[in-house]
């Protein structure tokens, strides 16, 4: 977790355990990043593995108030939170949830010191989903259906990325607008 | 204020377009076949151009399955099988396509300039 520890939980923990109030922030957020992909687990999609990721939208407010590491933590805790709730923890979707949550983190990792004044959080939110495709692209095509006929969805779903992360990264920008912190 | 989509964001967004496009020319174009090859029992058994107009007749153990190929495409004509599978499959168009006539172990597979999968499943 991450080190800044100044606020204990008062009169409970012992003194070597903290929950600073990054932590908490982190748990929230994760709260309520678990709840968005379980909602949207109840939405029909006409393919297997095209969804709005509306997680994501969490992942990139953390990423914009509170820094990577900390949306790093909200990210991969939702992957595994989901997972837990839907009941495919170790499944191969959840693999496929895990390489394309790693692959989005990742390109986060780089993009996120680009100027902020020339890139917003709907750059960054496209980046992340074609990030996140293609580590799930991959994936597939490595270890789940090994044949180059997958390449043909590849369109479908980068065209699924782009208008995904479009939208997430509108949703973003218009809550940052509201309160930024 | 700042604009909810800034100069690099459109700069992204249209860079993303490009290659969602780009990929789906990619993926998506199709090899326009070429040739038809004919197998017989296992063997090759002919291998025509597709443009031409022609019938072919490949006997089997059951008789004798009639390959007409008309400019561009290729079907089976007439088969003795009893299911009648190869010839309801009507005509090849693309590259990887074929009609399969297994009680006459005939197989009609239309090719193109690179091999292609011949089946996708999902």
């Amino acid at each position: 977790m991450p080190s800044d520890t100044e606020h204990p939980l008062p009169g409970c923990a012992p003194a070597t355990t903290f929950v600073s109030a990054a932590d908490r922030r982190i748990a929230g957020y994760a709260a309520i990043a678990i709840a968005l992909s379980v909602m949207e687990a109840a939405i029909p999609t006409p393919i297997p593995g095209v969804k709005p990721g509306l997680a994501n939208i969490v992942v990139l407010l953390v990423l914009w108030r509170h820094g990577w590491q900390e949306a790093a933590w909200v990210g991969l805790l939702r992957i595994f939170g989901a997972a837990l709730a839907l009941g495919g923890l170790f499944s191969p979707g959840f693999a496929l949830s895990l390489a394309g949550g790693l692959c989005s983190l990742a390109v986060l990792a780089l993009v996120q010191h680009l100027p902020r004044r020339w890139f917003g959080p709907v750059g960054l939110s496209i980046l992340a989903a074609f990030a996140h495709i293609s580590g799930q692209l991959l994936l597939a095509r490595l270890w789940l259906i090994p044949h180059e006929g997958l390449w043909r969805l590849a369109p479908l779903f980068a065209g699924a990325a782009l208008l995904f992360g479009l939208v997430n990264g509108l949703i973003v920008a218009r809550m940052l607008l509201e309160k930024p912190r | 204020m700042i604009a909810a989509l800034r100069p690099g964001d459109w700069l992204i967004l249209s860079a993303g377009a490009i290659l969602v496009g780009w990929l789906a020319t990619f993926a998506w174009q199709q090899a326009p076949a070429t040739r038809v090859r004919i197998y017989s029992a296992g063997k090759l058994y002919a291998e025509v151009d597709l443009a031409a107009r022609r019938h072919l007749d490949v006997p089997g153990p059951l008789g004798i399955t009639r390959v007409e190929i008309d400019r561009g495409r290729a079907r089976v004509a007439a088969d003795p099988g009893p299911r009648q599978y190869c010839v309801q499959t009507g005509w090849l168009i693309r590259a990887g396509e074929s009609a399969i006539c297994l009680p006459n172990r005939t197989t009609v597979a239309l090719v193109g300039q690179d091999a292609h999968y011949d089946a996708l499943g999902y």
